[in-house]
């Protein structure tokens, strides 16, 4: 309930919001595409709402997505949002609530049974990742495009990698190379480095079988559903346009939070 | 082309066009398939070799010790022979159900075509990520299914079960995304339209 109620608040402010923006002197055409465009948003609300509708009750909670499915255009298109958000994570998600019952990982929480996957069925850890992973990228990413990293992490990128720019070239190569499905990390290690990672899947740098382990503060997600509608095999392009959505405001909390040890933000 | 060296390969075209196995697999996968993912595997194979020992060696070779070389020929000659067989074995107007030697090899070891089919396409769906699902001719003449991640093949010395590959379908999501997006199921089971069984019957019976 809560999560409808939030959507129909959010539709609320955007209609408010662009009621705001009519300027008199709009001539028609304009008019008619600002009405066009909110009866796209509308639709796109309503599959939201629809989406998130079918989801469980559950301890672990699925997430809504902070944003509408057209927000990410152009560089990540409406209809992949959809499907990434509403098939994919949503699948992911079920099948960790299936796979979690009668499992003895029922009542951890996720990052406690990520910690200790390899106990666990392969359900469980590519369900779990599943489930986790996506909600750590859709909490990556952001419309309010051009942020930077604040003071702390920036300087910590700084020592870290020589640059910004130098993270960056690392990051793209992590991405770019990991072979077939997989993620993008950057982490702050379990020695308390900033290191920039990959893995295979949906396996990701919490859990215990992965080579290098620490707390993700920034994920891309580089399977082909990511991309493939709208940019085919060309992956180098969409992490290129990656850039201009990262929300480095939630990048920060959840790097203050990991150098503080505080408990890792989860859904 | 498994025993003609790396660097005289060619990368032979596609046998039929790109829309030639509509509606089951798209004409836009098809021309993305083969002319971007397909010839991509086939140049990196090419550089990863280039002034290594490799570019003298057939990819039965360096298939059989994979594990020795770097991840450039691991990925890539499987890219380049996985694809290769599976444009084989597809064709417009196909499908239906193998004759001779080879039905009677899967009647013997499933029980029946439908047995079989119902486990390769568990093989296939069961693939977690990016991979391949295949029949294969084990060493004692058997057939068996098995799946691989990511570009690997049975012939190569990493994976679980050996075997020739004769039939293999790509579980890859650019395999069929843009059709079926997340719905692998549905493409898996529409793949049974288009297999070529003389061909992958006259690969078995080569084998045996
Ligand atoms: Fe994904
Ligand atoms: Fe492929």
């Amino acid at each position: 309930m809560r999560i409808v109620a939030n959507i129909i608040i959010a539709s609320l402010v955007a209609i408010g919001l662009n009621a705001c923006n009519q300027q008199p002197e709009n001539n028609k055409e304009k008019e008619s595409e600002a009405i066009t465009y909110e009866k796209d948003k509308q639709a796109s609300d309503q599959s939201m709402k629809s989406t998130t509708e079918d989801v469980p009750d559950s301890e672990y909670s699925f997430g809504t997505l902070p944003y509408q499915f057209d927000d990410l255009e152009p560089y990540i298109d409406h209809k992949t949002m959809r499907l990434h958000y509403g098939k994919h994570h949503k699948g992911y998600y079920k099948k960790f609530l299936n796979a979690i019952e009668n499992s003895d990982a029922q009542g951890r929480s996720i990052i406690e049974i990520l910690k200790n996957v390899s106990q666990y069925s392969n359900g469980l850890r590519n369900n779990g990742g599943g489930y986790y992973n996506h909600w750590l990228f859709w909490h990556s990413l952001t419309p309010e495009s051009g942020q930077k990293p604040g003071e702390l992490l920036s300087t910590a990128i700084d020592d870290a990698f020589g640059s910004f720019d130098a993270f960056k070239e690392t990051f793209n190569s992590a991405a770019a190379s990991q072979f077939g499905s997989g993620w993008a990390w950057l982490i702050l290690s379990d020695e308390g480095n900033l290191v920039v990672t990959s893995t295979p899947n949906q396996d990701n740098p919490v859990m215990d079988v992965s080579k290098i382990n620490g707390m993700p503060i920034l994920a891309l997600d580089v399977w082909e559903h990511a991309y493939y509608l709208k940019y085919n095999n060309k992956r180098t392009s969409y992490i290129e346009n990656f850039w201009k959505l990262v929300d480095w405001g939630k990048v920060d909390q959840r790097y203050k939070k990991a150098i503080n040890q505080q408990e890792i933000f989860t859904p | 082309m498994l025993h003609e060296k790396i660097n005289n390969l060619n990368f032979e075209k596609l046998p039929y066009a790109y829309d030639a196995l509509e509606p089951y697999i798209d004409a836009q996968t098809m021309e993305l398939h083969y002319s971007k993912h397909h010839n991509g595997y086939f140049n990196k194979l090419q550089n990863a070799a280039k002034g290594t020992e490799v570019e003298n060696m057939t990819l039965n070779d360096v298939f059989k010790n994979i594990s020795k070389y770097p991840k450039g020929i691991r990925n890539n000659g499987g890219g380049h022979f996985n694809h290769n067989l599976f444009w084989s074995v597809m064709g417009p107007d196909k499908g239906g159900q193998p004759s001779g030697k080879l039905m009677e090899a899967i009647n013997k070891h499933f029980g029946s075509f439908d047995e079989f089919k119902e486990k390769f396409e568990k093989a296939a769906l069961g693939r977690f990520g990016s991979g391949w699902a295949w029949l294969i001719v084990k060493d004692d003449k058997s057939i068996a299914i098995t799946d691989t991640p990511n570009q690997d093949n049975p012939l190569m010395d990493v994976v679980d079960e050996n075997g020739m590959p004769i039939l293999g379908i790509d579980v890859w999501e650019h395999a069929y995304y843009l059709k079926y997006q997340n719905r692998r199921p549905e493409y898996v089971s529409a793949f049974w339209n288009v297999v070529n069984w003389e061909e992958v019957s006259r690969r078995y019976e080569e084998l045996i």
